[in-house]
C-alpha cells in the first residue's frame, strides 16, 4: 500500500488541479445559496459527483421537491452506469473495497483507473484503491474550501456558477469529438430549448427529457447500426 | 428550508447517484449480455443530456431584454474553441469562468 502511494499521487496530479477548483466553485455557489461549510463537506463526501452537486445547489436554491431531485440526479449520472461495466471483474477482485470503488467512480476517477500504468512491485488493486481515495479527498477539499473562503475572496463572485455551464459545455465538446454522428446532440439542444420557450424555466425539463428518450428509440434503425458497431 | 429537508435532498441525490454506479454491478455478472436498447441508448443519451443540461444553465437569461445573452455566448463560444484547441478541462473552465465574471462585472453593467 504505501509503495502505491506516490505512483498514485502522480497519476491523480490532473484530477488534483481540477477538483479543487470546481469542488471550489461549488463550495462558493453552496455558500451564496445560503448553507454553511458543513453542507459542503456533507454534499462531497456522501453524494461526490460534480455536475450533480452542482446541480443539487440550483434545486436547494429553488426549493425543489424530492422527486425532482431523483429524477435529475438519476438523469444527470445515467452515463455512470455504463462506466462499471468497463470494471465488472476489476473490482470484483478487491474484496472489500469493491463498495468504496463502485461508489467512487467518477468521470474523472474512470478514466485514471481506465489508463492506469502500475510500476513493478507494486500492487494494482491498492493504486487503484488509492487513486480513488485521493480523488475523493481533493473534492471534498475543494469544496470545504470554497465553502469557508467564498466570503472572504477580495474579489466579487458573481458569475463564478458560470463554471457550471463551461464544464457541461467541455464535457459537449468531448462527447461531440468521440461521436460518431451529432444527431443526439443537435436533438438534446432543439428539444431543450423548444419545451424552455413552451414551457418555460420552471418546467421544460421533463417534458424536453422525455421527448428526447422517446426520439432517441424511434431513431434507432437509423442510428442504432452506426453505434452497434 | 429546514436542516431536516436539506438533509433529504442530500440523501436523496447520493442515492440516486450510487443507484447508477452500482447498477451496472447489479444487472450484468458477466454472463449476460448487456441488451442491444441499453448498450444504444447508453451511446446516443449522454450527448443530448448534456445538450439539455448546457440549455438548464441558460434557462434564466434575458434573450430579450438587456444585455440579451451576449456575455453567456461569448463565453461559451471561449470555452469551446478553446477546448477544441487545448483539450485541457481546467484551462477551458478557468478562462471561460474567470471570461464571464469579467463581462458580468465590468462590460455588461
Amino acid at each position: 500500500m504505501k509503495k502505491a502511494l506516490r505512483p498514485a499521487f502522480t497519476a491523480t496530479i490532473p484530477v488534483l488541479c481540477g477538483y479543487l477548483f470546481i469542488g471550489f466553485a461549488f463550495g462558493v455557489m453552496l455558500r451564496d445559496a445560503g448553507y454553511a461549510p458543513p453542507w459542503a463537506f456533507l454534499s462531497s463526501l456522501t453524494i461526490y459527483a460534480g455536475s450533480g452537486q452542482y446541480l443539487l445547489v440550483s434545486l436547494l436554491a429553488s426549493g425543489a421537491s424530492l422527486a425532482t431531485v431523483a429524477v435529475m440526479t438519476l438523469l444527470l449520472n445515467c452515463r455512470h452506469i455504463f462506466y462499471g461495466l468497463s470494471f465488472l471483474e476489476q473490482f470484483h477482485q478487491m474484496g472489500n473495497a469493491k463498495p468504496y470503488m463502485i461508489f467512487s467512480l467518477t468521470d474523472e476517477t474512470y478514466s485514471l483507473l481506465c489508463s492506469l500504468k502500475t510500476p513493478e512491485g507494486v500492487d494494482p488493486n491498492a493504486m487503484r484503491l488509492l487513486v480513488a481515495i485521493l480523488d475523493h479527498s481533493y473534492w471534498i477539499l475543494g469544496s470545504v474550501i470554497g465553502a469557508i473562503a467564498g466570503g472572504m475572496l477580495p474579489f466579487d463572485s458573481t458569475g463564478i456558477d458560470f463554471a457550471m455551464t463551461a464544464l457541461f459545455v467541455v464535457i459537449f465538446v468531448e462527447q461531440w469529438k468521440s461521436s460518431k454522428h451529432h444527431v443526439p446532440a443537435f436533438l438534446g439542444l432543439g428539444a431543450a430549448a423548444l419545451s424552455l420557450v413552451l414551457l418555460g424555466p420552471q418546467n421544460f425539463i421533463m417534458p424536453a427529457m422525455i421527448a428526447i428518450c422517446v426520439l432517441l428509440v424511434a431513431l434507432r434503425s437509423r442510428l442504432g447500426e452506426e453505434v452497434a458497431q | 428550508m429546514s436542516a431536516g429537508r436539506t438533509l433529504a435532498m442530500i440523501a436523496v441525490a447520493a442515492v440516486c447517484t450510487f443507484a447508477t454506479r452500482v447498477a451496472p454491478f447489479l444487472l450484468f455478472n458477466g454472463k449476460r449480455p448487456i441488451p442491444p436498447i441499453v448498450r444504444y441508448l447508453g451511446t446516443v443519451l449522454p450527448p443530448a443530456v448534456i445538450a439539455l443540461l448546457v440549455v438548464y444553465c441558460l434557462k434564466n437569461v434575458t434573450w430579450l431584454g438587456y444585455p440579451h445573452g451576449i456575455p453567456e455566448m461569448i463565453s461559451i463560444v471561449v470555452v469551446a474553441v478553446l477546448h477544441l484547441w487545448k483539450r485541457n478541462n481546467l484551462l477551458s473552465i478557468g478562462v471561460g469562468t474567470a471570461l464571464y465574471m469579467i463581462l458580468v462585472q465590468s462590460v455588461f453593467i
